[in-house]
């Protein structure tokens, strides 16, 4: 199911939070409405943690995480990097990195398992990256952009990438991140993905001006109508009856 | 691990939807389809959709703001270019395409149909055709409203002179060419003994009047009638007219001076000819080569008439002529200037109608020494068989009163030659004044007199200017002529200097 917010009339929900399959981070705001959203959609399944990191609200585009784990940039204060690691499940491990490029957010894109990174992060990083995350990365570009968070958004069941990304490198991105993917749009055309939406493997969030067209080609790329009945009763029932059988 | 170079190719089939109807595009920056975008974005915007174009019906022409009007046809270049640039805003679109939409010619209304390229969303080029209907609005322009108003002119210069003879005005038309002075004139009219200049607002008939003063020895009166008053916004319209009277002489007249004013100047004789006319009279003696000089104040505190025109001039044959030495001259304390261009000689004549018949000569003396020699013949008067009615004259001695002045020499066959070289003229139609013996009179006069020439423009004449000039043909090698250096080269465009030209007809 995706969902349409706005963080103080701003469209760009991405660069305002953080959503992962086991937390999700959501920045400090003016009011409490962009935290109500998350919170009502997510807080039966997952932690929904206001954060600010090194100060900014800008949380999304400045750390980087999956399941397993979150990496923030090294200006992030001890006292927000502690109440992270108090809030967050204790799965959840949390690293601060020494990396140039500190929006760890625009500069790496990753699902559970891949990651996709910008061609002149680190190798440090990247060590960090696949030990913390646990992910195997990739040095990419999307649609001649190199930073990949911005322009594309990922999930283990599938991703949206930058509109103008040709058929030849998506399918060379979808065999190595192993998913479907799409090239897309939101907030009425907007290229920049990863700014205007979080997804996780059964929920999705963008900007207010996301089109209807748009909100149905994330639902079909990222799955994200199938935790409905009639999906399990369709899809599922075969092999629920030969289980039980 | 290596990182694609920035130059990969863009696939063709790269397609993404559209994100407002969800149609299958190419990717643009506005991510949307032709369709979705022009409902987003009108680049039309800003630009007006309707307009005025004003319209004078008396004489058929558009209003080009701010003030000019043009003759457009419906349709036409000139036409489009007009409505164009009543649209504001188009500067901020690309113009492609524009034309007309047929309208009916009655109905007031001129469709332009537009076509613009605008970029919208960063970077998006949208075309987009629109219609833009003028209505066409009557305004009378400034010149069909003052021909409505009965209102042409709203000053008026008359130059006048009470001469026998033209030569003046041929001038003065010269003059006023040379000096572009007619710019402002409304309309030139001949006027019995003169010219009218009609002017639209008194300053320019003011500086009509000082122009005719610096060129021409003149006196003017200035009255004003009252056409029209507002007692309440305390406005009066007049009509002003300036009277200007130029000075009856003209170049080869002779003079008797009154007694005072030979005093005034140096003893001159009172019998002068006038020598030339500029903003002041120049007089020579022709018994002394002593020149004089008058401006037209003092002509007009006490004024005198001629006693011989260039009219009675008649020929006669030179037969004899001794040079009169500078040291045989007669002079006096406090005489004037003495010209040093003109060489004193004592001469005897014939009438030229009685050359052979009568051997009885006539002798006077004449300051046309350095131009004749016995054989020429000359133009004089013959003060002896003339009847002059002037009190200053009345009042010399006979004995002073010599029977024949020479007034120039005289270059026969001369006017059958054709000239070339010509004038321009004020008024393409209707020539201010026919070309008659005047006006040739006044053509030998540039011919023989530089200092006369020197305010006239004179062009080359096409059809003569190539004239072969033969040996036989030379008549006379010492006539004067203008050498081709002085002639200017016409403008072969059919075009007159005084385009208002067939307003002056309906002047009230």
């Amino acid at each position: 199911m995706a969902v349409r917010v706005q963080f103080e009339n701003n469209n760009e929900v991405g660069v305002f939070s953080k959503l992962t399959n086991t937390y999700c981070l959501v920045a400090i705001g003016g009011s409490e409405n962009f935290y109500s959203v998350f919170e009502a959609e997510l807080a039966e399944t997952i932690p929904v943690i206001h954060a600010s990191l090194a100060g900014c609200r800008i949380i999304g585009r400045m750390c980087v995480g999956n399941k397993n784990g979150l990496l923030v940039p090294s200006t992030t204060t001890d006292d927000e990097l502690q109440h992270l690691r108090n809030s967050l499940p204790d799965k959840v491990k949390v690293q601060r990195v020494e990396e140039r490029l500190s929006a760890l957010g625009n500069v790496i894109a990753c699902n559970d398992y891949v990651a996709l990174v910008h061609p002149d992060l680190d190798k440090e990083t990247e060590e960090i990256l696949s030990d913390v995350l646990e992910v195997e990365v990739f040095r990419q570009t999307v649609a001649a952009n190199t930073l990949v968070g911005s322009y594309c958004s990922l999930s283990n069941r599938g991703g949206l990438v930058h509109p103008r990304t040709s058929i030849q490198d998506q399918d060379e991105l979808s065999s190595l991140l192993q998913v479907p993917l799409v090239a897309g749009t939101v907030n009425r055309g907007s290229e920049v993905i990863g700014g205007g939406m979080v997804v996780n493997d059964w929920s999705a969030f963008c900007g207010l001006d996301t089109t209807s067209t748009e909100i149905s080609v994330i639902e079909s790329v990222f799955k994200l109508n199938e935790g409905t009945p009639a999906t399990i009763t369709t899809e599922m029932r075969s092999s629920l009856i030969e289980s039980m059988s | 691990m290596e990182y694609l170079q920035e130059e990969q190719v863009e696939s063709a089939a790269n397609r993404i939807l559209c994100c407002e109807c969800g149609v299958v595009i190419a990717p643009n920056p506005a991510n949307m389809c032709v369709a979705c975008l022009r409902t987003v974005v009108d680049i039309s915007e800003g630009i007006p959709k309707q307009g005025t174009l004003h319209f004078c019906r008396g004489c058929e022409r558009y209003l080009q703001p701010p003030t000019e009007w043009i003759h457009c046809p419906l349709e036409s270049r000139e036409l489009l270019s007009l409505c164009l640039r009543k649209l504001k805003g188009l500067n901020r679109v690309k113009l492609i395409d524009a034309g007309f939409v047929w309208t009916e010619p009655h109905s007031k209304r001129i469709k332009v149909k537009l076509t613009v390229h605008g970029e919208v969303m960063g970077g998006t080029v949208l075309q987009q055709v629109f219609i833009v209907e003028f209505v066409v609005a009557h305004q009378m322009c400034d010149e069909c409203h003052r021909k409505e108003a009965q209102d042409f002119w709203h000053a008026l210069v008359q130059v006048r002179q009470k001469a026998e003879n033209k030569k003046t005005f041929h001038y003065l038309e010269q003059l006023i060419l040379k000096h572009k002075a007619h710019e402002n004139t409304l309309g030139i009219k001949p006027n019995g003994e003169g010219l009218d200049f009609f002017y639209h607002t008194e300053a320019h008939a003011r500086k009509m009047v000082d122009f005719l003063g610096t060129v021409l020895p003149i006196k003017y009166q200035h009255s004003k009638k009252l056409i029209s008053h507002d007692i309440h916004s305390n406005n009066y319209n007049y009509k002003f007219s300036f009277s200007v009277e130029i000075v009856p002489l003209s170049k080869d007249s002779l003079i008797c001076l009154p007694k005072s004013v030979t005093q005034q100047n140096g003893g001159i004789n009172p019998l002068v000819l006038v020598h030339r006319v500029t903003s002041t009279l120049h007089f020579i003696d022709p018994a002394t080569a002593q020149l004089a000089e008058m401006n037209a104040n003092a002509y007009w505190r006490n004024p005198f008439s001629t006693i011989c025109d260039p009219k009675q001039l008649s020929e006669y044959i030179v037969m004899e002529m001794e040079v009169i030495m500078e040291k045989d001259r007669k002079t006096f304390p406090g005489q004037g200037t003495i010209s040093n261009k003109h060489v004193l000689a004592d001469v005897w004549l014939v009438k030229a109608s009685e050359l052979g018949i009568n051997e009885d000569t006539i002798h006077t003396r004449t300051h046309l020494g350095h131009l004749i020699k016995p054989g020429d013949s000359v133009m004089a008067y013959c003060l002896a068989d003339s009847n002059a009615n002037d009190e200053n004259f009345d009042k010399l001695k006979q004995e002073k009163i010599p029977d024949l002045i020479i007034v120039k020499k005289h270059y026969p066959d001369r006017s059958s030659k054709r000239r070339r070289w010509k004038l321009q003229h004020l008024a393409a139609e209707g020539e201010l004044f026919e070309k008659n013996r005047d006006y040739h009179e006044f053509l030998d006069d540039l011919e023989e007199d530089p200092l006369l020439r020197q305010n006239v423009n004179i062009y080359k004449d096409p059809k003569n200017i190539n004239m072969p000039v033969d040996a036989d043909d030379a008549d006379d090698p010492d006539a004067p002529g203008i050498t081709l250096d002085e002639m200017l080269d016409d403008l072969q465009i059919e075009d007159d200097p005084m385009d208002e030209g067939e307003g002056s007809e309906d002047m009230s």
